[in-house]
């Protein structure tokens, strides 16, 4: 029997969601969203500004697509959903009916009612009209300064620089991303910033914003009572779920839109994914709000199980992140918490460049890796994955290092330092395993 | 305050251009003009003066700038405005550029005295390297040797994060300047006859002409039979077993010198190559029909050789000059580069050239070479495809975890090289598994079962 599948939000969940359903089976298909006609990668906003792309470049299917397979696109803005009589009521008075609902509306960017904090100048990056609003905003500037030191404040660092706008980098915490990163991996990434002249301001925190008659931003007071002039702010302490229309709907919520491992919201045939779901109970080991682009994706195709009639519980395996930092590529295998303790171990190598380092965390008791952070060096998800899984001690992992490593051809190969190292700590005297070399490519 | 250094005290915001930078462009610009002065009248009456100062303020002060501009900033990706400036994002700058590489090429071709002023500014270079005087193709070689090395010079600032490129970088340079630059003009210089050891039929389609052939065959001792064993041997059993290796792009982006003027003169451009779908299918007819065409062209040279032209008459002969105008010099040269920055960098190596697509055929079906994406770690950013000068979608692969195996993959290594989140790599592994027309994502244990 076919049904009509709605789904509000077109980012990464919402679309694997329609892409997905979409292979399993014939039901009809209505993508809704107010923010771009077609679907695009928010994670590739920032290239855009700095002009490595345009937008056009970031829409991962090109336009045909969604007609070739039935999947009916919509560019409206939802206002209510009436759950009662299957009914999603636009802004313009219109409505369109559904079977099944899916709530992939993402996030917004976090505000904490600061003084100043509408401004002209002032703003977020989540959304494609923020880029557009960015755009417009730097506009002749000079300095600026951003707020809240994640990932999305070094991306606008980076963007802010790549127009040779200068950045005064407001972060909270003692380290860059130091809630997430153990301190050495974010200590380099403070020289990192100060090498492309992003001036960070440590265990720094927004008091005020101060403006001009024109009602635009002229300076930032911060706790210190110091007072930064800058035409331009950026605020980028975090995003919450966008739920402002589901919570007027009837739809149970808390911080996000409340759901099982189903994805079921507590009203019948309505489900949350991506950025926007709250877990009542989260998975092991797993927040209860995921914001990051492949857990929307792993949602979504989890969902399009269900909703095709094999109910599927969200079952993610082991965590994995990556980011970049202006030159410096992150990867992340299993779980590496910022500040490690007993149970836990770890072993840290970095290279004398300051720019590349590895860690490995364990278990003391049993050495069972339990994840890696790795800086400037690519390795392989597909060995990290396997490793997790068959519970690989760490002498394994060092000596089968070369494995893993996923660095282009003719990379130097910083693996005999790293074994070195650990050898030297662990008065251990293992020996590399595998090679990877010219010759490899022969007898491969 | 300890805690919070502020970098900005002992660490100012570097202006973006310099003053070492401006005085490289003042050179530069000096240079150029001193070569249209030349062009103009001058040049035939001082060469050597015009030659070295032109040439030599040009040279240097690009250098100066490029040096300066890159090792200022750390190493790293660098498409900062690609897409916002005119001249590399089809904006009026890349417009009139086009039109003064198109309109050079056709001068070149068609109407060479107009050049004869620069043409005598190379006599005294070409009498010392070839023993004799220059000639368009001389004056055309040396400036695209000269792009080729300068340009280099910069790619391999640009990209000295990656040991790739540079040591791709530097294999182009070194074939450009040795095999197709130096030593045929050398070979000229001891009275041999001027061959491109680097260049092989079907591009170089002269190669294995039955004229060609019956050329070489009569030069006096052995180095003309060994250039045509050489050629066939190319052609035939190196590039096959080469490319099972290593991919076509053992040729096209580390020996060919029209991959490395792409690759080096033509880097900024190289965004510009058409992604689509509609794009690829028009690729494929052309590109095929070209080696079809060049098949049959020097097929019947051969058999209208063999029956000493009783059969075919002047049909051949046609089929060969028809071949050599509309593709050897519209194709490859106007089109080719003139239009590097309309359609990109790519534009012969994609639709026209022959070699790409026998060496395309080859890699598709036969080699050990592919483009593996690193398990669920793509974002669909989009930067490879951008980078793509051959209109590879590559993100379209990479977002389903698939290996990318495409017959027009010249291997040049930049979609890797500008993935955010080191999800590419070009490897030659085992045959088994290279195609993967199911990947799975990793990261969803649910996500095994359904796909």
């Amino acid at each position: 029997m076919s049904k009509h599948i709605v789904i509000i939000g077109n980012g990464i969940s919402g679309i694997t969601c329609a892409r997905h359903v979409r292979k399993l089976s014939k039901h009809s298909i209505t993508v809704i969203s107010s923010e771009s006609e077609h679907f695009f990668s928010r994670t590739a906003l920032m290239y855009i500004y700095m002009g490595h792309l345009k937008f056009e470049h970031t829409k991962p299917y090109e336009d045909y697509f969604w007609k070739k397979n039935k999947i009916d696109l919509i560019k409206k803005f939802v206002k209510q959903v009436d759950t009662k009589n299957k009914l999603v009521l636009f802004s313009d008075g219109s409505s369109i009916g559904y079977d099944t609902l899916v709530l992939a509306t993402g996030s917004k960017s976090n505000k904490f009612g600061w003084p100043g904090q509408d401004f002209k100048g002032v703003q977020g990056l989540y959304h494609l009209q923020d880029l557009e609003n960015m755009e417009e905003n730097t506009k002749g500037v000079s300095s600026a300064v951003i707020i809240g030191g994640g990932l999305i404040g070094i991306e606008m660092s980076e963007m802010l620089r790549s127009r040779k706008i200068g950045v005064i980098f407001l972060v909270r915490e003692k380290n860059f991303w130091d809630n997430i990163l153990p301190v050495e991996e974010a200590k380099m990434i403070n020289r990192h910033l100060g090498e492309h002249h992003v001036d960070l301001r440590l265990e720094a925190e927004l008091k005020e914003i101060k403006a001009d008659s024109a009602r635009r931003v002229s300076s930032v007071i911060t706790n210190k009572g110091e007072e930064i002039p800058c035409q331009f702010v950026g605020l980028t302490v975090g995003v919450s779920p966008n739920i402002d229309f589901p919570k007027d709907s009837g739809i149970e919520t808390q911080r996000g839109i409340l759901v099982n491992e189903f994805f079921e919201t507590n009203v019948t045939d309505v489900y949350a994914i991506g950025d926007c779901a709250e877990f009542r109970v989260p998975p092991a080991g797993r927040k209860s709000i995921e914001q990051v682009w492949y857990t929307g994706r792993m949602h979504g195709e989890t969902l399009a199980k269900t909703i095709c009639g094999e109910r599927s519980a969200y079952s993610p395996g082991h965590w994995f992140n990556s980011a970049k930092f202006f030159d410096i590529e992150y990867q992340t295998y299993g779980n590496v918490p910022n500040v490690i303790t007993t149970p836990l171990s770890s072993f840290y190598w970095e290279h004398s460049s300051g720019k590349i380092c590895f860690r490995l965390v364990y278990d003391f008791q049993s050495k069972n890796l339990i994840g890696i952070n790795v800086f400037g060096i690519r390795m392989r998800h597909e060995v990290f994955d396997r490793w997790l899984s068959e519970g690989r001690k760490i002498d394994y992992v060092l000596e089968h290092l070369p494995e893993a490593n996923f660095d282009p051809e003719f990379y130097r190969k910083y693996e005999p330092e790293i074994i070195a190292q650990y050898n030297m700590e662990s008065n251990k005297n293992l020996k590399l395993k595998a090679r990877k070399g010219l010759l490899a490519t022969f007898f491969k | 305050m300890e805690n919070n250094p502020s970098i900005s005290i002992s660490n100012p915001l570097p202006p973006e251009t310099d003053t070492i930078q401006k005085i490289g462009l003042i050179l530069f610009s000096i240079g150029i003009l001193l070569f249209i002065i030349a062009g103009i009248g001058v040049g035939s009456e001082k060469p050597i003066l015009f030659f070295s100062l032109s040439i030599g303020l040009s040279v240097g002060g690009a250098l100066i700038y490029f040096i300066k501009k890159y090792l200022k900033e750390p190493a790293g990706v660098k498409n900062n405005r690609v897409w916002q400036n005119s001249l590399t994002s089809r904006g009026i700058f890349g417009f009139i550029f086009g039109i003064i590489i198109t309109g050079f090429y056709v001068v070149l071709y068609w109407f060479p005295s107009v050049l004869d002023n620069l043409i005598r500014l190379m006599d005294p270079l070409s009498n010392l390297i070839r023993g004799k005087d220059a000639d368009q193709w001389f004056l055309y070689g040396t400036l695209y040797t000269l792009a080729i090395v300068v340009m280099g010079i910069k790619a391999i600032l640009k990209y000295r994060h990656s040991n790739y490129q540079i040591v791709r970088t530097s294999s182009i340079m070194f074939f450009q300047l040795g095999f197709a630059y130096l030593i045929p003009a050398v070979l000229q210089l001891f009275n041999h006859p001027e061959f491109y050891f680097s260049y092989f039929w079907p591009l170089k389609y002269e190669y294995l002409f039955p004229s060609t052939v019956n050329y070489l065959s009569e030069q006096p001792g052995a180095l003309g039979v060994f250039m045509i064993f050489w050629g066939g041997v190319m052609t035939f059993i190196a590039t096959p077993i080469l490319t099972y290796f290593f991919g076509k792009r053992w040729y096209c982006s580390w020996v060919c010198g029209c991959g490395g003027l792409a690759n080096t003169a033509g880097d900024p451009f190289r965004q510009l190559s058409d992604k689509s779908l509609k794009a690829w299918k028009i690729e494929r007819w052309m590109i095929h029909s070209v080696l079809v065409f060049i098949v049959v062209t020097t097929s019947l040279l051969w058999i209208n050789s063999y029956y000493q032209g009783a059969v075919l008459g002047n049909i051949s002969g046609g089929f060969a000059k028809t071949y050599g105008f509309l593709i050897g010099a519209i194709f490859s040269g106007v089109i080719g580069v003139g239009f590097y920055p309309i359609m990109g960098t790519r534009v012969w190596c994609r639709f026209g050239c022959p070699m790409a697509a026998y060496l395309g055929i080859l890699q598709k079906y036969i080699s050990k070479f592919r483009i593996t994406t690193n398990g669920g770690q793509c974002i669909s950013c989009g930067n490879c495809s951008n980078a793509c000068e051959m209109g590879i979608d590559v993100q379209a692969y990479a977002q389903k975890g698939q290996n990318i195996i495409r017959a027009s993959c010249v291997g040049c290594g930049m979609c890797a090289t500008v993935c955010p989140r080191g999800v590419l790599n070009l490897e030659n592994g085992p045959l088994k598994g290279r195609i993967n027309d199911n990947p799975i994502l990793i990261g969803n244990k649910e996500a095994k079962l359904i796909l």
